[in-house]
């Protein structure tokens, strides 16, 4: 991936989670702690703050990198979370990816968000966003279809029970609420999506 | 060489205070240490400051780690993954209420336990 590309990229993941602060911060305070919108937006800004360095790295070290850079900034359960993501993302990665390289990788990518939550789907969290975007990725599907699985998916949490993370000692007033990790996983595949044109 | 104890809440003054506690009970004999509130200065917790906390009270015998809510729990699992090899299999997130877990932690470090039973000493609390 050429450094053009790997900027855009870098760019619009972090603009999809800065411009939607707001939104992502008032479903935290419906069923969380109402500070996942500002969190993300702090580990983003960390990660722009030096983009030229962070996209001049071989893509693995790339997403290593803004992994490790949402672990340390962020300050909520979604640094681990998501940074986690990233990291193992790549990790998994080779420099030049081919679709079924990528579709490997997200896919351990998101084995290791399961082990790092202790969570799995079902439990309203990011997990009902990734797992059926992985399931979507492997069943061939293209940029639209992906960001439409993520979309739908971050929809399907509003009636879910919540059983991992702040919102579970909500019980049964969780239900009717979109899940905020669940919303910002939809909006950051999105953008990667928009921003690889694919 | 008793077990260390490390307490983090995503609030500095709950992981002061529950320090405070865990000295009242077992004096100079278990070191401790806290650490609470993230990296913007709010609620929240900080793998780097967790880790310089650990890092801050080592044992060779051992750190138990005392923390409130998810976050901190994960972010504390992230810091001891990020230690040194030879040091993170000796630090344990307790399963445990805070406040409780951390006096009643230190109270059985401070008697030589290993970190095992420390861990859980501490984790029974919640039956």
């Amino acid at each position: 991936m050429d450094q053009p590309t790997k900027e855009k990229l870098v760019k619009a993941l972090a603009a999809s989670v800065i411009e939607h602060a707001e939104e992502l911060t008032e479903l935290d305070q419906a069923i969380g702690d109402g500070d996942h919108g500002l969190n993300l937006k702090r580990g983003f800004e960390a990660v722009l703050a030096d983009l030229p360095g962070l996209t001049a790295k071989p893509l693995p070290d790339l997403f290593k990198t803004l992994g490790m850079t949402m672990v340390m900034k962020v300050g909520g359960a979604s640094g681990p979370l998501v940074g986690t993501f990233f990291m193992d993302l790549g990790k998994a990665l080779p420099e030049d990816p081919a679709r079924a390289d990528l579709v490997a990788a997200t896919g351990k990518a998101l084995t290791a968000v399961m082990a790092r939550g202790k969570s799995e789907p079902g439990q309203k969290t990011l997990l009902d966003v990734l797992a059926p975007v992985q399931a979507a990725l492997e069943a061939g599907a293209d940029g639209p279809a992906v960001k439409a699985a993520a979309f739908a998916a971050a929809d399907k949490t509003v009636p879910m029970l919540a059983i991992r993370g702040r919102a579970s000692f909500l019980g049964e007033r969780s239900i009717g609420h979109m899940d905020p990790g669940a919303r910002s996983s939809s909006l950051m595949i999105a953008a990667a999506v928009d921003a690889l044109g694919v | 060489m008793n077990v260390s104890i490390v307490i983090v809440s995503h609030s500095p003054k709950i992981a002061e205070g529950t320090a405070d506690m865990v000295r009242q009970m077992v004096g100079e004999a278990v070191p401790v240490a806290w650490t609470g509130g993230d990296p913007g200065g709010g609620l929240g917790t900080d793998v780097a400051k967790i880790i310089a906390a650990i890092d801050s009270v080592w044992s060779p015998a051992g750190v138990a780690v005392l923390v409130d809510l998810g976050g901190a729990e994960t972010n504390a699992e992230m810091a001891v993954e990020m230690l040194d090899k030879e040091k993170r299999d000796r630090v344990a997130v307790c399963s445990a209420p805070i406040v409780e877990g951390a006096v009643i932690a230190a109270t059985e470090a401070s008697g030589g336990s290993s970190i095992d039973t420390v861990r859980r000493v501490a984790e029974e609390l919640y039956g």
